[in-house]
């Protein structure tokens, strides 16, 4: 019986991919575990195995075609003594995958795959000079480029963590530093979080400017007490004597069905903690920006990042030395019916709003914290006091939000020009399910934040 | 108090009936094909997020269950579905959790990482690295508080050996003499860092000798070595001597999770334990060799496992979401 083979999904985040290569022609025997093709997914060029034995029918999928769907028929297997000639036309898929699959749609990350770089460009920033070039680049590389270049400019700077060096990050964050820095400042880590947080704070206080990559954030927690209770202190503790000018980045938040325990915001529970300055990019300028301006710092900085990111492409000046200053805000689009203020993923979804909204004739003033310590109070409430009313946008737990502390200061200080209650949309009050249907709802959605703005406005 | 390698030792395959070597025999091709499946349902984009595979490993846990008696409990890493099957859990609810419906052990709430069974003690399931070494650890505190005569086994990775909770584990239960067998199953990578790269000393099963717990080395892809010395750690355990170190020397024939790039081993490293080593073959062997079955009986048998396997797939696939009110559920008592 002839059997399809589908393009595989390789990875949590991927939803198409490119068939680099078949590493078998048509007529060949294969056994289960045979590599049949390389596969390019989102993040790594990826070995396809054989999961049954048969004989190669008929490949329907050339090598280097790019933007192939998962589920594709990508080639026929045959049983043994079956002609090819044998082979139907490839519908006669006996496999009802594709009806009983949760839909495309339903995936957490909305009809928008991430691994699809889509171009977005922001207000150019006023420090930007004119007629500075700009180069389209994904998060995934501005991140890696400011590392890069404050290793060139400091030798003190380094960078530890897991499989970040001969892997090239777990995340491919880290692609390509082993090779130009070498082992000394580009480091695996056992996994050890607590150890080695600890030590990149010892090395701090002696003359390092260490660079951690937690391989995503959730593991931090085995490190929090380092964090909170020596790296944030130091300073205040030993009278200003010494500190830790550390960076503390990796991917924070949900990925793609990734369940509870890999699947967290941090963003308020850092932004709790005194002598930490929290910062979480949106976009590509900015990861770069920020991360450099964190890497030269002083102080510790917990830098959150978000995988669904990684693969989306922005537009960064072409410039020797860009930076962006801690505790200003970005505004996005200006608007004068409502002010949305977001941060990392959830800009995603206040830009979306905005346009939808922008559609119903309702203008949206949307404001990218960019950094939650120091945070920018006053770009919020002058647009506050001139749109009057506000949503806020997050993707973490409601309680004790960063929505929340924005609402409690725009009461304290713009009470007088609120037209509505502010509101804050966060993600579910419960731990991140698995199951796809489940997983979409514990989430923040656009259709929230454009259903709030309605009801901020009236309308 | 002595640390000792059994690897070294030929395990007597004698006194092993028939019976139990068929019994190994299924059990283990169950998770091969069972696993088999759960690669090609993610493939599909039936599974998602992470999906870590147990193929290669699969004589640990079959060897660890034969020596087990009921009531003795378990608990491991995201690396589970081995552990879920081989302790008798359902294939159905398990590859029900895994395609994220309401059928699955968790009502798809837990995904592939995390699954328990009050029933079967499977205490989880822990995406967290190590963390599942201290939670063992409280599960054989409990027994020994309840002198109920039961032992836990903890498995955890290599790599998980590194964090710094294992050995505060390590104290404490030998401080208190607890009823826990530390189960490392030496897969030889931890994601993409090969052993050496990641600890200072090779051999894991000596990590003990400074709590004095006793431990030792065993071939981890010979299904009776692994049950022998299984059987020796829980007398251990059952006399009320305290924890006890079994160090597996096995290997994971997929990648780390579903999106690895396998770079940092080479094709040939994977194809020559296949080819050498293999758990499932070894005890194919033996069988035939011992003209316990015919390559007949045996095909049998794959027909039925890959029934079994079949049909916990289309369960899975036909298996409705959960109903939408369950985001709320579970969250308190
Ligand atoms: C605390 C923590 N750090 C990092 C990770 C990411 N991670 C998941 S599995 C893994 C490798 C673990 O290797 P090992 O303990 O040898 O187990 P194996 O996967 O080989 O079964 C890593 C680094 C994690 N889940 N938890
Ligand atoms: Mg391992």
């Amino acid at each position: 019986m002839a059997t399809e083979v589908l393009m595989p999904a390789l990875s949590p985040t991927m939803e198409e991919g490119t068939l680099a290569k078949w590493l078998v022609k048509e007529g060949d025997e294969v056994a289960s575990g045979d590599i049949l093709a390389e596969i390019e997914t989102d993040k790594a060029t990826m070995e396809f195995e054989a999961v049954d034995e048969g004989i190669i029918g008929k490949i329907l999928i050339d090598e280097g075609t790019e933007g192939v769907k998962v589920n594709t028929p990508i080639a026929v297997m045959v049983e043994d003594g079956e002609s090819v000639d044998d082979i139907a036309a490839p519908a006669a898929n006996e496999d009802d995958a594709k009806d009983s699959a949760p839909k495309e749609t339903d995936r957490p990350d909305g009809d928008k795959a991430p691994a699809q770089p889509t171009r977005q460009s922001a207000p150019p920033e006023t420090d930007i000079p004119e007629g500075t070039d700009m180069r389209s680049t994904t998060v995934r590389e501005a991140l890696r480029d400011a590392m890069a270049e404050e290793m060139r400019a400091d030798d003190t700077v380094f960078l530890m963590g897991e499989e970040v060096a001969e892997y090239q990050g777990a995340y491919k964050v880290s692609q390509g530093l082993l090779d130009e820095f070498g082992a000394r400042r580009v480091i695996d880590t056992p996994i050890t979080e607590h150890g080695f947080t600890g030590l990149a704070a010892g090395a701090a206080m002696g003359g390092l400017r260490p660079i951690v990559e937690f391989m995503t954030f959730n593991f931090a927690m085995q490190a929090m007490d380092q964090i909170i209770n020596t790296v944030a202190k130091t300073r205040y503790m030993s009278g200003g004597q010494m500190s830790c000018p550390i960076v503390f980045r990796g991917p924070n938040g949900a990925a793609a069905r990734v369940a509870a325990q890999h699947s967290q915001d941090y963003a308020a529970w850092y932004a709790h903690v005194p002598g930490l300055h929290v910062v979480m990019p949106y976009s590509a300028s900015d990861a770069k920006g920020l991360l450099k301006t964190a890497i030269r710092g002083d102080n510790p900085v917990i830098f959150l990042e978000n995988e669904l990111l990684y693969g989306q492409s922005f537009d960064v000046p072409e410039m020797d030395d860009y930076t962006v200053p801690f505790g200003k805000a970005r505004i996005w689009r200006e608007g004068e019916d409502v002010t949305i203020v977001s941060f990392g993923i959830g800009m995603k979804y206040a830009l979306e709003a905005a346009d939808a909204l922008a559609e119903d004739g309702i203008t949206a003033e949307v404001i990218d914290l960019r950094t939650l310590r120091p945070l920018d109070y006053d770009t919020v409430l002058n647009s506050v006091k001139k749109t009057n009313r506000c949503i806020t946008v997050e993707e973490g737990w409601p309680v004790a939000s960063i929505g929340n502390h924005l609402s409690a200061t725009i009461m304290e200080r713009a009470f007088d020009y609120l037209d509505a209650p502010v509101i804050n949309l966060t993600g579910k009050d419960v731990p991140l399910p698995y199951a796809a249907n489940l997983e979409k709802l514990a989430l923040v959605t656009t259709k929230e934040v454009i259903e709030a703005a309605r009801a901020v406005t009236y309308r | 108090m002595a640390a000792r390698k059994s690897a070294d030792k030929k395990p007597s395959k004698s006194n092993t009936s028939k019976e139990e070597l068929l019994d190994h025999y299924r059990e283990m091709l169950l998770i091969r094909r069972f696993e088999e499946k759960a690669g090609q349902l993610y493939g599909m984009g039936l599974i998602g997020g992470f999906c870590h595979l147990y193929i290669g490993q699969e004589a640990v846990v079959v060897g660890l269950e034969a020596a087990a008696e009921e009531g003795d409990k378990r608990i491991t890493s995201y690396r589970d579905h081995g552990h879920m099957l081989a302790s008798g859990m359902d294939p159905k609810g398990v590859m029900a959790e895994l395609t994220g419906r309401e059928d699955g052990y968790s009502k798809g709430k837990g995904g592939s990482m995390h699954m328990f069974s009050t029933e079967k003690h499977f205490y989880g399931g822990h995406g967290i690295v190590g963390a599942q070494v201290p939670i063992g650890t409280g599960l054989a505190f409990a027994d020994k508080y309840k002198d109920n005569g039961r032992v836990t086994f903890t498995y955890f990775g290599d790599g998980a050996a590194n964090q710094g909770q294992v050995y505060e584990s390590f104290n404490m239960a030998s401080l208190w003499q607890l009823p826990v067998i530390y189960v490392v199953e030496n897969n030889q990578y931890a994601m993409g860092t090969s052993m050496q790269r990641s600890s200072s000393t090779p051999d894991i099963y000596k990590r003990g000798e400074a709590f004095a717990i006793p431990g030792e080395a065993v071939d981890g892809m010979d299904v009776l070595a692994v049950k022998e010395a299984g059987l020796r750690a829980t007398e251990h355990c059952r006399a009320g001597d305290g924890p006890y170190i079994l160090e597996m020397k096995t290997y994971r024939y997929r990648g780390h999770s579903m999106s690895d790039p396998a770079k940092y081993r080479t094709r040939e490293e994977v194809q020559k334990v296949r080819e050498e080593r293999d758990a499932i073959e070894h005890v194919r062997e033996l069988l035939l060799q011992g003209k316990h079955a015919s390559e007949d009986e045996l095909k049998a048998i794959d027909k039925d496992i890959k029934n079994v396997v079949n049909d916990a797939a289309e369960f899975a696939k036909n298996s409705p979401e959960p109903a939408v009110e369950e985001l709320w559920t579970d969250i308190y008592a």
